[in-house]
């Protein structure tokens, strides 16, 4: 019965091992994918790759559909697996900032680390920056205390707020992913770029 | 011709798809295991609250960010499941890359541009991304992918606000990618 670390089946230090081996798979994927390369991330915006949205869809995807099925099954209580608070204005406010960060660095933060780790310069100038921004966060903390309040909705799942069922939304979600996996599809023929 | 070989080798990535639901087991391991999903810029966090906390020992009385880190963090902020998961990821990129013979000091960059304008961009993206994050609660990968995997709304709405704003001014940096 999951989740482990909740439930004390394993131990804290056990919980932060797996952490490490975790982190290993997830970077040998996103760098195994191209996620190490600024260009082929921002290909998505410009149509001539779109991997980004393959991969980030196909993902968020699997392990939701993994996480309610688990979940039916009883190998893991929904009920202790965190969920992200909404606090609805700094998630717009927030998403717009990096989304300028990312058309301008090519990055995520996550990416970055994995560029990084294979010798890209670009990407660890990235990582300066990130901290630079965070600690420019700490600073500046109380200009943006209260925008980071603000409009606080609990944790609410986006199946309740459309008012229907986990399960028909995650069937709704697979058929628009395959809708926009169609686009790029013909976006990466209409688009295309040999070397990059 | 031997270098033919090497620079094919080293542009063959993992179909996307195949990628993607690699990806989504990762995440939901990392979700059976602590109940919580995969993050990035929450370590970074951590790493800049142990070094404010380093330089000043009363930050957390006087500055607010660090008081909020404290409540949500018991004991040290290096002693986090995302650092851990974090150092990983360095490993496993660097092994995913080296095998792949994609092991290589370069600044990578449209031919259109120079490597200064490469680096400046990068320089100010990641101090956006930086600061994004943390008004957002967490990046690309703890707010938007991790959030979505639990149905989280604030986890749709940032992962629109995200991809939305790159595609809106996609244009205006055009030049740097293509």
């Amino acid at each position: 019965m999951g989740p482990l670390a909740p439930y004390e089946i394993i131990s804290e230090n056990t919980n932060f091992l797996l952490a490490f081996f975790i982190g290993i798979a997830f970077g040998w994927v996103l760098e195994s994918s191209g996620f190490s390369s600024s260009r082929k991330l921002a290909g998505i915006f410009y149509g001539y790759d779109t991997v980004v949205l393959k991969v980030f869809f196909t993902g968020a995807i699997t392990a939701m559909l993994g996480l309610l099925f688990m979940s039916l099954f009883g190998w893991v209580d929904l009920d202790l697996v965190y969920v992200n608070p909404t606090y609805l204005t700094s998630a717009i406010v927030g998403g717009v900032v990096m989304g300028a960060g990312f058309i301008m660095g090519g990055f995520c933060p996550g990416t970055s680390f994995c560029g990084a780790a294979i010798g890209k310069i670009d990407a660890m100038l990235f990582i300066v920056g990130l901290f630079i921004g965070v600690y420019g966060f700490a600073f500046t903390y109380g200009w943006w205390e209260k925008l980071y309040f603000a409009r606080y909705l609990g944790e609410p799942k986006v199946s309740e707020a459309l008012g229907m069922k986990d399960g028909l939304f995650g069937l709704l979600l697979i058929v628009a992913a395959i809708g926009m996996f169609v686009v790029a599809e013909w976006a990466e023929k209409k688009f295309p770029r040999e070397e990059y | 011709m031997n270098d033919t070989k090497t620079i094919e080798r080293s542009r063959r990535y993992l179909n996307p798809y195949l990628g993607g639901v690699l990806l989504g087991l990762v995440l939901l391991a990392a979700n059976f295991v602590s109940g919580r999903g995969l993050g990035a810029s929450g370590a970074i966090k951590s790493v800049v609250a142990t070094t404010i906390e380093t330089v000043d020992k009363d930050a957390v009385n006087t500055m607010p960010f660090m008081a909020e880190y404290a409540e949500s963090h018991s004991g040290s902020p290096m002693r986090s499941w995302l650092v851990f998961q974090m150092l990983g990821v360095i490993v496993g990129g660097f092994l995913s890359g080296t095998i792949a013979g994609r092991l290589k000091l370069k600044v990578e960059h449209s031919p259109r541009i120079t490597s200064r304008r490469r680096l400046i961009f990068a320089l100010m993206g990641g101090v956006l991304f930086g600061l994004g994050s943390q008004i957002g609660r967490g990046c690309t990968s703890g707010s938007a992918l991790s959030g979505m995997a639990v149905l989280s709304l604030g986890g749709f709405v940032t992962m629109m606000a995200i991809f939305g704003t790159a595609f809106a001014l996609a244009y205006f940096f055009r030049r740097n990618w293509i």
